[in-house]
């Protein structure tokens, strides 16, 4: 049952048995790689707080923790996806759209004759907001796997539905939740728990369910496998279909997680939510080490990714160095330079 | 500058009075039909979201009054996209008249001309063309008076001494223009300091993470000019969850409808806004139908001032109905 990785060698599957080439080797040397990410974080850190004594304080830490919630999520559930050798373009209109959803539920609800109190309705609000997303997933992992479209041109189509479905919801302006419900709902993401705001938690157990689930359960292995050669892990009795199709709900159901504690941010939906949250994701799990061909994936890396990604847009802020024109030049060395010490096997 | 602005505001004042004269005066009788294609931007964010319904408000009002008249309204998402609507517009639906808000002004110059020279009347709105001679009139709003204007009420209302933080819509002549109006104006009162200016992108999101940020690295802010009324909400939550209270005041801008309630319902922060209403399309659409059902022409450019907009005249600028 155990898949065999296949010919091109070096990635070995993160708990699996390294197999019999070249081991000694490879698994040193992948360790030193899986550190890149965080030697960069450290040295950003170091530099972040010598540029500004402001960095490194505890309230600076969880501001940026908490914006990284929302794409360290949604990269999580990515993770699987690129793992096993697939892509999803359109989170960041998935995200928009069932925050539209989600807020329009939720107003008409207590706008409607006998209103349920403030509270049942958010619990339906978030409610439905994880059905939304598992539909949306299983709707993707269905087109691809059985309608055998490539996944980047079925996420691509449905980046644009998504977001034109909210624009049309929105008017093109913004939808804004119930101001009593805001009252009961933004808690969620204002409120702390230990000193540590509830968007931090969350983020922490799903990254946590992620580590168990890709690296210590049959179905983790089973998506590595698929994404190191989808063939090969046809003739081990994997049933890679419905291993693909539960790869995108898993994504779905992050992306109505970030959604969630998205929503009680800014009490609203406009059509600029959320834009270029795919790409985010993309490159904190790259950045990460999981190689966007598919088969190795690092929940651990993704996560360590995506708070690098905040910290340089965060660095950016607190100083006046760089011009703000050159912001976005300064983000693509730092992910280049990253990804380049983390180069695996290609 | 200052006055320049102000006697073209006259100047063009003085064209609208001028042509409303002669519009009473000319006979209806020469009316002709007037196909009018409007080209706008998609609804992509609150302000361009404003911009179609104001578009299509127009179309509703004018077709109604004007059996003449038919508005064909097409938004676009991209340059390319836009110019081909416009091509479109001559080749399939034969319009005569074309009030276009170009996606870009240099790529979008060449396709508006070759429909001029195919004898189409053409109304260029906000953002202009790089050639004059590809348009006949112009109609924007007043991007300097949107930047100095609350420079002018933040200096008064600090009394002349404080810390400003300025959120920056997206890297732009537009966004440029109003900056450096607000900069000059600004200059002018040595006691207040513009700590920091960073792009929020005319993004509510985008604008509540560098707040965060200026609220991290500054002790002392004093008022924030967020340049947009979008971008002053994520400001606002920023500042409420920071719990800071040394900031006096958030100076949106652009008159949204839930910035200008804000106004009138005297918010201890958002107490006073400038307008930039995407209601000037409609004044275009209008401006141009009314002008070609009756074979007359526009002054050559209008602008739409931007007023300051405080609790004693906010109703005016109230539009409930509008997503913007």
């Amino acid at each position: 049952m155990q898949p065999t990785p296949t010919t091109d060698g070096g990635g070995a599957l993160p708990g699996t048995p390294v197999k019999a080439a070249g081991p000694a080797l490879a698994r040193p040397l992948s360790r030193f790689k899986g550190a890149g990410p965080i030697v960069a974080l450290v040295l950003l850190c170091i530099a972040g707080a010598l540029l500004n004594p402001g960095f490194a304080t505890f309230d600076n830490l969880m501001n940026v923790l908490t914006r990284t919630a929302f794409i360290g999520i949604i990269a999580v559930g990515m993770t699987f996806v690129i793992a096993s050798g697939g892509i999803d373009l359109s989170v960041g209109s998935m995200a928009a759209l069932i925050a539209g959803v989600m807020i329009v539920a939720m107003n008409a609800l207590a706008l409607g004759a006998s209103p349920p109190s403030a509270l049942a309705i958010v619990v339906i609000g978030i409610g439905l907001a994880l059905a939304f997303g598992a539909v949306a997933g299983l709707a993707h992992g269905f087109l691809v796997t059985h309608g055998r479209i490539e996944a980047f041109i079925v996420t691509l189509g449905t980046l644009g539905i998504f977001r034109a479905v909210l624009t049309w919801l929105s008017d093109g302006g913004a939808i804004t939740l119930d101001f009593n419900l805001s009252e009961t709902y933004g808690p969620v993401y204002y409120q702390s728990v230990l000193g540590v705001p509830i968007p931090v938690w969350i983020f922490a157990l799903v990254a946590i369910a992620g580590v168990v689930i890709l690296n210590r359960t049959p179905f983790g292995q089973h998506v590595q496998a698929i994404g190191s050669n989808e063939q090969v892990a046809r003739y081990a009795s994997i049933r890679v279909d419905r291993v693909k199709t539960l790869t995108y709900l898993l994504l779905g159901v992050c992306v109505a997680i970030a959604t969630i504690l998205y929503v009680p941010r800014l009490g609203s939906a406009t059509p600029t939510t959320g834009i270029l949250w795919e790409l985010e994701a993309i490159a904190a799990v790259v950045v990460g080490g999981t190689s966007l061909k598919g088969g190795s994936g690092r929940i651990m890396g993704t996560v360590v990714g995506a708070i690098l990604l905040s910290v340089i847009g965060n660095i950016l802020n607190l100083t006046s160095i760089i011009s703000v024109y050159l912001n976005a030049a300064v983000q693509g060395v730092v992910i280049i330079t990253v990804a380049y010490l983390q180069r695996g096997r290609r | 500058m200052y006055s320049f602005t102000l006697s073209l505001n006259k100047i063009a004042a003085a064209c609208l009075l001028a042509s409303a004269g002669q519009a009473i005066a000319a006979q209806p009788a020469a009316a002709q039909p007037v196909t009018l294609g409007v080209a706008i931007p998609t609804a992509t964010h609150g302000f361009t979201g404003g911009i179609v319904w104001w578009a299509n408000q127009a179309k509703k009002e004018l077709e109604a009054a004007n059996p003449n008249l038919k508005v064909i309204v097409k938004t676009a998402g991209s340059t390319p996209e836009q110019a081909n609507q416009v091509q479109d517009l001559l080749v399939v639906n034969k319009m005569n008249a074309l009030v276009i808000l170009p996606l870009e002004s240099a790529s979008l110059t060449q396709p508006v001309a070759q429909v001029k020279n195919k004898g189409v009347y053409v109304t260029v709105v906000d953002r202009g063309l790089t050639s004059p001679n590809a348009q006949n009139a112009y109609v924007a709003g007043d991007n300097t008076a949107f930047g100095r204007l609350p420079a002018e009420y933040l200096a008064k209302k600090l009394n002349g001494k404080g810390n400003i933080v300025v959120l920056r819509g997206m890297p732009s002549t537009i966004d440029n223009e109003r900056v450096n109006a607000f900069n000059a104006e600004i200059a002018k009162h040595p006691g207040i300091k513009v700590l920091d200016a960073k792009y929020g992108n005319w993004n509510r999101d985008d604008a509540f993470k560098v707040t965060q940020d200026y609220l991290t690295r500054f002790k002392q802010i004093d008022a924030v000019w967020a340049a947009d009324d979008d971008m002053a909400i994520g400001a606002l939550k920023a500042i409420e969850q920071a719990k800071r209270t040394d900031i006096k005041e958030v100076f949106g801008g652009a008159g949204a409808k839930f910035a200008v309630k804000k106004v009138i319902d005297g918010d201890r922060l958002i107490q006073a806004n400038v307008s930039y209403s995407p209601k000037f399309i409609y004044d275009a659409i209008k401006m141009t139908a009314n002008a070609r059902l009756k074979g007359e022409t526009l002054p050559a450019k209008t602008i739409i001032p931007s007023v300051l907009i405080t609790r004693a005249n906010a109703s005016q600028f109230y539009y409930p109905n509008s997503p913007y």
